[in-house]
């Protein structure tokens, strides 16, 4: 079953999808979309030039200085300093007319012991051989992220307020209802993998940097578009970093935190600074992580080729061992009962059922179905535009639900040396109630030559869902789909689409359903 | 052992077993954690087969057997000190001579002796299992006519000095960082899970807290050494050796092997001690679940609304709360029992219970605060309350002004002012269960521990404590006074302010002693702070369940009736909501205490005020999120509203 051949084709080029109304996709022209785009205020636009970069790389400057002669002792401190045990035992086995030769001779076995062992840790957990850019690059949700200028986007959950993390390690905070755009740097705000905003709080918001975890308060009142550092606080475990994911608990209270380097996943009491590491061996660390919408459920990817799901209340898991390869991403349904997740390597979503356990009952462990059920199949698919042949499909980067379980998103790689196989937003309606259903609806596309990087939906958008993407120019566009949700109460005449008539078109690609769980 | 407080059913059922079920784990743990201790303390590079065979045949000894069951006595004896001094609310000394004070409080010495006793039993048991030249105290030798005595092997009393040493200095740092302090975790986890994430934690800091115990041991017994000798070699009638070194010089210290097995000695003493600490902290904070209601009469005082509005024993109610605040959160089968109706009747008694006791402990936190707030504001700084922040009041304060009066007579008056006005402000507000005025003379020597322990919950810096300005109160001051002070205190300038001391006294009064308290006596940074907050534990577990359970009637109440509270609940959490923010804009309020990397001592109860101000907020936020506008038909004040206002539109 391929699903991609039930959607309408691509665009051609020069058209970009604006939005979806009666149950289409409307697209326009780039010139006339422009103008829209300006006059909208959250519409943003980063070009690159307008970035100050930083030049200075990772490794020391060591390089840069002439070599001058130091006695043995000041040497092996400072190599104890910078590099560590092995560096000390690379220096001392460096320097063998200076050290005894039994101290040169054992350190150098020492050191051939220590590498023989990492090289072999290193050959079954391949990734912490990886640099820590590397390695954010291969985890982040984001494609192509050492290359992105927005390298991370969080809507509030309760406001129309969104943090962006710029390529150049700052973050800037947009609220259409103030005038002020805060500015957030801070010494090691490096290399930022993620951010989201604390749920029922209106100030607090997570950044997953390089080395540490940070937690700003920004105060929504406040004039300032340079909170000062002291607003941020510091979370960090020797051990845990880099950070490539985090989640906050729906109720606000804790905040989970993964590292590709530790095994461990961190349950952080932002409040008291204090964390509880929740090791599990297996795996070899732990890639991603969402919370599930009913606070019940935590999915946890790790780099090996299995993933575990948490349960929240005494903090237990199952562990789901995949076939191919690690769990790329992953989403639940509003009501927590769902999980659709994807696997590197693979072309297909699959789902996983988590029934409520007896409330009351102690016993704490979820139980779910045995296996998972493949959804949907993205397998590549030639569409024939009037531009040429144009092949949508392949492996997923990230999946998106929004909030009221109607529309999925899903933002599939590509590949970035053909032209003709471009980065695209594929959107599906689903449906969770009464039976889980999934249909086709769309493709979104942006200006000719860019590419999806990162998406997310809006929180809490009032007629249907808002979809945000981040596009690879610096551009960040806002895409609404208006429809009537079937499982919000609408209170009052505001909840019908207040969008003018669009032209009747049969849509026939609508009427076919791709999954249902009778099919299954 | 019987007090008042073993007549409690909960201390009786189940807390007791608890702490038994913990000592046996700890007790069954004790053998691989011995053989572990043989095998690294017998060790020898050079022989390793003959070492691992000395230490199996060690093992199977009857020698060993002895000491394994003097460790396992002294383990059941730890154990049952964690019973006895355990304290789920942690007490903070104010000042440093409050700490002082702590120290040399005879309970504590009670403690320290025992620490000390069992250290040495340790020790002994150590030199009996790493054997060799530690085992025995007497040796044979010749003296230097080559007659045949009894000399003292010095490295036998280095090794029992050892253990009493780091025995000693556990039970004082058991004081400075509060061990003694029990606290609950946010993250819930199974026991063997918990034990199993804390035991790495527990092994570096007795490793540590050991390497610290046994270099400041060589410097004490590198002076100090030769009393003891001299004192065992006097009592049991032996010789000091002349032919071999003594070890209270530099070269006899510079033993490599000495010092190694000093360490390993003391790091399995603190480990088995903290192992059965954190196994003692695993299973008392077990999450317990109270039945909400219950069919049988006999069975309703255990039930959740009436074990919440228990005062004693304090880990009832934090337990109580605990399960309020995940029953609210996990399990809508409970709540509904929180919602239902009493069956003749129809009145919502388990919520009136459970919401009325959580809005007074938020009421009585609200009171506290403003009440601190005001004298802070009248002062200008903190000091009257850091005067009565100690074991006493009147006594101590008293101490001050007559210490003061001396270098500046006129000023006390003012500075004594605020002080009394607040005692009267205070002893005027209503008295909640956790901060009731204590009148039995708790800490005479004689007062059964455990009595003493229902009252350490109490805050000691508080100044609601010990507002009752009875004559017993004056024993609890630590007696580290001059004689002058202590006259001072019993011309009572307190009782007649208008008596300046005598002119006669004042040549004597400022003396080295008095400036040197009085200097000491002032503030420790942000510790009065964390002492109003001490409790809050039980307040956070109240606004979560409070918050949960508005949340959840929205749409699980059938019958209404949350709504009636609603009202009530917003403006108690609102006023509070007011109390710490004006709290936290006081000077050291909002400054981080220092993280202290590795130290069996919990440090939660520093970050404590910044857990409840989050939490206060997620909380206030939980209930406009859930009710949105219908809010605005909820009665209450104009400022109360504009507050509300702020929540609404996300700009708090």
């Amino acid at each position: 079953m391929c699903s991609l051949a039930l959607f309408p084709p691509p665009l051609p080029s020069g058209q970009t999808t604006l939005c979806e109304s009666n149950n289409e996709l409307l697209s326009g022209t780039t010139t006339e979309d422009r103008l829209k785009l300006e006059s909208s205020p959250l519409s943003l636009f980063f070009p690159r030039e307008s970035l100050k970069l930083h030049c200075r790389t990772e490794s020391s400057s060591k390089a840069a200085f002439l070599d001058h002669s130091e006695t043995l002792w000041m040497r092996s401190a400072a190599a104890w300093r910078d590099g560590g045990f092995t560096g000390l035992l690379d220096e001392i086995t460096n320097s063998n007319t200076e050290v005894p030769k039994w101290l040169s001779v054992s350190s150098g076995c020492t050191l051939a012991l220590l590498r023989w062992f990492s090289s072999f840790h290193g050959s079954l957990f391949p990734h912490l051989t990886m640099s820590s850019e590397d390695m954010l690059a291969e985890f982040s949700q984001v494609l192509n992220w050492s290359d992105c200028v927005v390298r991370a986007f969080a809507w509030h959950p309760h406001t129309d307020k969104f943090a962006v993390a710029l390529l150049d390690d700052s973050i800037k905070i947009y609220n259409p209802k103030s005038a002020t755009t805060p500015t957030l740097k801070h010494r090691l705000q490096r290399s930022v993998a993620a951010v989201q905003w604390k749920p029922l709080c209106a100030t607090a918001l997570a950044v997953a940097c390089q080395n540490c975890l940070l937690v700003w308060h920004v105060d929504p009142c406040s004039l300032s578009t340079r909170p000062s550092s002291g607003c941020a606080q510091v979370l960090s475990h020797p051990g845990h970093s880099p950070i490539t994911s985090i989640a906050w608990s729906p109720s606000g209270s804790l905040l989970v935190s993964a590292s590709p380097m530790d095994t461990a996943m961190m349950v952080w009491d932002v409040a008291s600074e204090s964390g509880v590491p929740l090791q599990r061996v297996g795996g070899g660390g732990v890639t991603f992580l969402s919370w599930s919408p009913d606070g019940s459920h935590v999915l946890a990817s790790t780099p090996s080729a299995l993933f575990r799901v948490w349960e929240t209340r005494m903090w237990t898991c199952e562990r789901w061992p995949c076939v191919k390869g690690r769990c790329q991403s992953g989403c639940w349904s509003p009501d927590g009962s769902r999980l659709l997740f994807t696997v590197q390597g693979e072309t297909v979503i699959y789902a996983l059922t988590f029934t409520d356990t007896p409330a009351g009952v102690p016993t704490c462990t979820s139980k779910g179905s045995q296996a998972a059920a493949v959804v949907a199949d993205l397998s590549e698919t030639t569409f024939n535009t009037p531009d040429g042949d144009i092949i949508v499909g392949g492996e997923i980067q990230s999946l998106a639900w929004d909030p009221t379980g109607e529309r999925l998103a899903v933002l599939l790689k590509g590949d970035p040396q053909a032209a003709d196989r471009p980065a695209i937003i594929a959107v599906f309606k689903t449906r969770t109630n009464p039976i889980f259903e999934l249909l086709p609806c769309g493709f979104v596309q942006g200006e000719p030559g860019t590419e999806p990087r990162l998406m997310q939906f809006h929180p809490n958008f009032q007629h249907g869902a808002l979809l945000t993407v981040c596009w690879s120019s610096g551009r960040i566009t806002h895409m609404p789909f208006y429809f009537l949700s079937a499982g919000v109460p609408h209170f009052g005449l505001s909840g019908s689409p207040s969008l003018p008539r669009p032209q009747e078109r049969p849509a026939d690609f609508a009427k076919q359903s791709l999954f249902t769980e009778l099919m299954s | 052992m019987l007090s008042a407080e073993q007549s409690c059913w909960f201390v009786r059922k189940v807390i007791f077993w608890r702490a038994v079920a913990s000592i046996a784990w700890a007790v069954l743990l004790l053998p691989p954690i011995t053989a572990v201790f043989v095998i690294i303390s017998r060790f020898s590079l050079l022989h390793p087969i003959q070492a691992v065979s000395e230490c199996l045949s060690f093992l199977t000894s009857a020698s060993a057997i002895f000491s394994f069951i003097l460790l396992c006595g002294v383990i059941i004896m730890v154990g049952f000190l964690n019973l006895e001094y355990y304290t789920v609310i942690p007490t903070i000394a104010c000042s440093k001579i409050a700490l002082l004070g702590q120290l040399l409080h005879p309970r504590q010495f009670v403690n320290s002796l025992g620490h000390c006793i069992m250290g040495i039993i340790v020790a002994w048991c150590c030199a009996i299992t790493v054997g060799g030249r530690y085992e025995t105290i007497a040796d044979p030798c010749a003296q230097g006519d080559g007659s045949p005595q009894m000399c003292l092997n010095e490295y036998h009393l280095i090794l029992l000095l050892a253990g009493a040493f780091v025995g000693f200095s556990h039970s004082l740092l058991g004081v400075i960082y509060n061990m003694n302090y029990v606290s609950f975790h946010t993250v819930q986890q199974y026991k063997y899970l918990r034990f199993k994430g804390s035991l790495s934690l527990v092994l570096k800091c007795s490793a540590t807290q050991a390497l610290y115990s046994v270099r400041n041991y060589i410097v004490v017994y590198f002076f100090l050494g030769y009393i003891p000798k001299a004192w065992i070699c006097k009592t049991l009638n032996l010789h000091l050796n002349s032919s071999v070194h003594p070890l209270d010089s530099i070269a006899g210290l510079l033993d490599l092997s000495l010092l190694y097995h000093l360490w390993i000695s003391a790091s399995f003493l603190l480990f088995t001690w903290h192992l059965t600490l954190l196994l003692f902290r695993v299973f008392v904070t077990e999450v317990y679940s109270f039945p909400v209601q219950s069919s049988f009469t006999e069975d309703a005082h255990q039930c959740l609304p009436t074990v919440l509005t228990d005062k004693q024993p304090m880990i009832l109610k934090f337990l109580a709360l605990l399960d309020l605040a995940l029953l609210s959160q996990h399990s809508p089968s409970r709540r509904s029992e929180v919602f239902s109706l009493s069956q003749p009747g129809g009145h919502p008694h388990n919520w009136n219970a459970i919401s009325k006791e959580c809005l007074s402990l938020l009421a009585d936190l609200t009171q506290r605060l403003i009440a601190y707030h005001d004298t802070v504001a009248t002062n200008g700084r903190a000091k009257s309350l850091s005067t009565g922040s100690e074991r006493k009041t009147s006594s101590e304060s008293s101490v001050t002004s007559g210490t003061e009066d001396l270098m500046s007579p006129r000023p006390t008056l003012l500075m004594k002012t605020p002080a009394s006005v607040f005692a009267r402000s205070i002893v005027g507000c209503p008295q909640s269960p956790l901060t009731a005025p204590f009148t039995p003379d708790l800490d005479s020597p004689f007062a059964s521990p455990a009595l003493r322990r229902l009252t350490a919950p109490m805050d000691q810096c508080s100044p609601w404590f010990g507002t009752v300005q009875s004559p017993h109160i004056m024993r609890r001051v630590p007696k580290l006074w001059s004689t002058s002070t202590d006259s001072q205190v019993n011309g009572s300038p307190l009782a007649s302010p208008a008596s300046v001391p005598s002119p006669k006294q004042e040549p004597s009064k400022p003396s080295l002693l008095a400036q040197f308290l009085q200097n000491r006596k002032e503030q420790l940074p942000e510790a009065s702070s964390q002492a109003l907050f001490a409790d809050s534990q039980a307040h956070i577990w109240a606004l979560e369940g409070l918050s949960y359970l508005v949340q959840s009637s929205f749409s699980e109440d059938q019958f209404g009736v949350v709504q009636t509270a609603l009202p009530s609940i917003l403006s108690c959490m609102l006023g509070l909501q007011e109390a710490v923010d004006r709290h936290f804009k006081l000077p050291h309020a909002s400054s981080k205490p220092v993280r202290s990397a590795s130290s069996m001592g919990d440090s939660t109860h520093k970050t404590l005020r910044f857990a409840l101000r989050a939490t206060l907020k997620t909380s206030i936020y939980r209930i406009t999120t859930t009710f949105g506008n219908h809010l605005n038909a909820v009665k209450m004040s104009a400022e109360h509203r504009k507050r509300l206002q702020q929540f609404l539109e996300y700009k708090e």
